[in-house]
C-alpha cells in the first residue's frame, strides 16, 4: 500500500507538487494522468526515493521514504521517463547487474534475470548489446530492470513514450501482466492509455490530485455521463417502428439522460440505431429492457470521447496557462516550506466541490 | 561492500570496453616516456636523480589522468540517465562514490604499473634502491587517489563531463599552486598553505625515496575529504 499525505516538493522557490494526498491499495494498477508539467514525474520520483519530499509524508509498504529510503528502494522498481540502460552491456549483463544492485542473492540472479526476460519478452535480444536495441526494446528492458528483484511496487513513468502502435499494444499487455504480483503506478498524459491499462485513474493538475476513479466515474463526475450506441431489430417492422419501440423501452430505464436516433449501423428491415446518454453504466439494464420489449439487440457499444473527457477534466489550454501563471506567482510569494501559506495560495478556486477526497 | 565492488567492476568494465581507458593510458605512457627521455637521458645525472625526475614527470601525467578518468564517473551517468538506476537501488551514496573511486583508482594503478619499465631501465644501467622505486610509486598512487577524488567531486557537481573536467582541473591547480601563494604570505599562514599544496612540499619526499608518514596522511586526508564531499553532494541532490 502506498500512502501519500500532504506531499510538497519544491525546486528552489518553485512548487512542483503539493499539496498531494493519495492512497494506492496493494495489487492495484493506478494511472497518474496529467498534462506535461503537472507534477507526475516528480511524484513518481519521490515514490521511488530518487527525490525526497520537501514536506509531507510518503509511505511505501508502511515505510517512510525519508526515514527508511534504503529499505523503500528495495521494495520499489522504477522505470524513469528515459530507461536507465547501459549501452555497452548486453541485455543479460545489464539485468544481472541491476539484480545484484537491488540485493538479489548471487545464486538467484540467473533465474530472476530469465524470469524478467521472459515476462518482458526480451528473449530474442538477450545476448545483444543494449546500444543496438530499438526504442521499444529499451523500454521493455527498462521495465525488466524495474521488476528483476520482484519488488512489491512498480513505478513506471510514461512507459509508452515514443513507441509505435504495435509496441504500445505490447507494452499495455506487459503492464497488465504485472497485475497481481505487483502494485503498479503508471504515469501518462494520454487518457486512452491510462484507461486501457489501469484499474483506477488519479488526475493530477498543478501538483495536486484533482480527481480519482475509473474512466466512467470521471466522465460522470464532470457531467459528461456515458454514451452508448445500440442497434436493434424488430422482425417484420419498419426501422421507424423499431426505433419507436426501443425509445419507449429505454426511456423507462432509470438514469437515462438523453436518447437520440442515429443512422442505422446496418441495412435491413426493422433495424434501427440509437444513441443513449446516461449518468452511469446502464448497458445491462438497457439490454434487459430491449429484450423484454421483444427487440433483438444486434449491437451495443460504448462511445468513448476521451479527448473531450480529458479536456473537461483539465480545462482548456488557456485555463491551464492561467493556472500555471498564478501558481508561479504564488510560488514567488511564498518561501520553501511555508506549507499552509502555499496551500492557501495555490488551491484552485474553480472546482472546489470536485476536489478529490480520501484518495 | 558487495555493492561497492559491483559498481567498481561495472565502471572498470566501461573503461576497458570503450576506447577511453586505453586512450588515456596510451597518452599518459607516451608523455611519461618522452619526459623520461628528455629529462633523464639527455643530460648527465645520477641514477637517483634520473629516477626522481621520472617520478616528477609521472606525477603530472597521473594527476591529469586522474582528472580525465574521473570526469565521467557521475556526470556521464547523469547525462545518459543511467544514474537513476543507482539512485533508486538500495545502495548508499557512499557506496556509489566508493565503487566509482575504486574503478578509477584501478585504472591509475594499471597506468602506474605500466611505467615500471622506466625505473627498471635505470636499475639495469645504474644504481638506485628498490626503496626509492617503491616509495616513488606509493607517492604516485596517493597523488592519483587525491586527483581522482577531486575529479569525482567535480563530476558529482556537474551535469556535463567537460564542465566536470574543468572544475576538477581548476580545484587541482588551486591546490598545486598553494605553495606559490605560501611564498607571498607570512608565517604561520605560509606553513599551512605550503603544507596543503598537492605536489610541491608533499610529493618531493616520495620522489627522493623518503617515506614520511605525515605525507601519506595528507594524501589520504585529501582523498577522504573530496570523496566525502562527493557523497554529500549526491545526498543533497535528493533534497534539491
Amino acid at each position: 500500500m502506498i500512502e501519500i499525505q500532504d506531499l510538497y516538493k519544491y525546486y528552489g522557490e518553485r512548487r512542483a507538487v503539493g499539496p498531494l494526498s493519495a492512497t494506492i491499495e496493494a495489487g492495484e494498477i493506478v494511472g497518474l494522468l496529467g498534462l506535461n508539467g503537472a507534477g507526475k514525474t516528480t511524484t513518481l520520483r519521490v515514490l521511488a526515493c530518487d527525490l525526497l519530499p520537501t514536506s509531507g509524508t510518503v509511505k511505501v509498504g508502511g515505510l517512510d521514504v525519508v526515514e527508511n529510503p534504503h529499505e523503500v528502494r528495495g521494495k520499489v522498481g522504477y522505470l524513469p521517463d528515459r530507461p536507465p540502460v547501459y549501452e555497452d552491456m548486453t541485455v543479460e549483463e545489464y539485468l544481472g547487474y541491476a539484480a545484484r544492485l537491488k540485493r538479489v542473492q548471487a545464486s538467484d540472479v540467473a533465474k530472476r534475470v530469465s524470469d524478467a526476460i521472459e515476462l518482458s519478452e526480451l528473449g530474442e535480444v538477450r545476448g545483444l548489446l543494449v546500444g543496438t536495441l530499438s526504442h521499444g526494446f529499451r523500454q521493455r528492458l527498462g521495465i525488466a530492470q524495474a521488476i528483476v528483484h520482484r519488488p512489491a511496487f512498480v513505478v513506471l513513468d510514461e512507459p509508452i513514450s515514443g513507441l509505435d502502435p504495435l509496441q504500445i499494444v505490447e507494452m499495455r499487455s506487459l503492464v497488465r501482466g504485472l497485475r497481481g504480483e505487483h502494485t503498479v503506478v503508471v504515469s501518462s498524459h494520454i487518457l486512452h492509455e491510462i484507461s486501457e491499462t489501469c484499474d483506477r485513474i488519479l488526475v493530477i493538475q498543478d501538483g495536486e490530485i484533482r480527481w480519482s476513479g475509473t474512466e466512467s466515474d470521471l466522465a460522470g463526475q464532470i457531467g459528461q455521463g456515458m454514451r452508448v450506441r445500440l442497434t436493434v431489430r424488430m422482425a417484420g417492422a419498419s426501422p421507424e417502428a423499431a426505433a419507436e419501440r426501443a425509445k419507449k423501452a429505454i426511456q423507462a430505464v432509470p438514469g437515462v439522460r438523453t436518447l437520440e436516433p442515429h443512422a442505422a449501423a446496418e441495412s435491413g428491415d426493422g433495424i434501427a440505431s440509437l444513441e443513449v446518454t446516461s449518468d452511469s453504466d446502464l448497458r445491462d439494464a438497457i439490454c434487459r429492457a430491449l429484450v423484454q420489449a421483444d427487440l433483438g439487440v444486434l449491437e451495443i457499444a460504448r462511445l468513448r470521447d476521451l479527448e473531450t473527457t480529458f479536456r473537461a477534466l483539465l480545462g482548456d489550454a488557456e485555463g491551464a496557462a492561467r493556472r500555471r501563471k498564478s501558481k508561479a506567482e504564488a510560488s514567488n510569494k511564498g518561501a520553501v516550506g511555508e506549507g499552509e501559506a502555499a496551500q492557501a495560495e495555490t488551491k484552485a478556486p474553480e472546482k472546489p466541490a470536485e476536489k478529490e477526497e480520501g484518495t | 561492500m558487495t555493492a561497492v565492488l559491483l559498481i567498481a567492476r561495472r565502471e572498470l568494465f566501461a573503461y576497458l570496453r570503450s576506447p577511453l581507458g586505453a586512450a588515456i593510458i596510451a597518452a599518459a605512457l607516451l608523455i611519461d616516456g618522452l619526459w623520461f627521455h628528455l629529462s633523464g637521458l639527455t643530460r648527465p645525472l645520477l641514477s637517483a636523480e634520473v629516477l626522481s625526475e621520472f617520478f616528477n614527470g609521472a606525477s603530472a601525467t597521473t594527476m591529469g589522468a586522474g582528472i580525465v578518468l574521473s570526469m565521467r564517473l557521475v556526470a556521464e551517468e547523469r547525462q545518459t540517465g543511467t544514474f537513476t538506476l543507482l539512485n533508486t537501488a538500495p545502495v548508499r551514496d557512499a557506496e556509489i562514490v566508493a565503487g566509482k573511486f575504486l574503478s578509477a583508482f584501478a585504472m591509475i594503478a594499471l597506468l602506474t604499473a605500466l611505467t615500471i619499465y622506466m625505473p627498471l631501465l635505470i636499475l639495469v644501467n645504474g644504481k638506485v634502491s628498490w626503496g626509492q622505486v617503491g616509495v616513488g610509486y606509493l607517492g604516485l598512487l596517493l597523488l592519483g587517489s587525491a586527483a581522482i577524488s577531486i575529479g569525482l567531486f567535480a563530476s558529482s557537481l556537474a551535469r556535463s563531463q567537460v564542465v566536470a573536467a574543468i572544475v576538477g582541473a581548476a580545484i587541482l591547480v588551486v591546490f598545486l599552486l598553494l605553495w606559490l601563494v605560501a611564498r607571498a604570505v607570512e608565517a604561520p599562514l605560509n606553513g599551512v598553505l605550503s603544507g596543503l599544496a598537492l605536489h610541491h612540499e608533499n610529493f618531493r619526499p616520495f620522489m627522493q625515496g623518503v617515506l614520511e608518514f605525515r605525507r601519506v596522511v595528507y594524501y589520504v586526508a585529501i582523498s577522504y575529504f573530496f570523496l566525502l564531499a562527493a557523497t554529500k553532494t549526491l545526498e543533497a541532490r535528493r533534497w534539491r
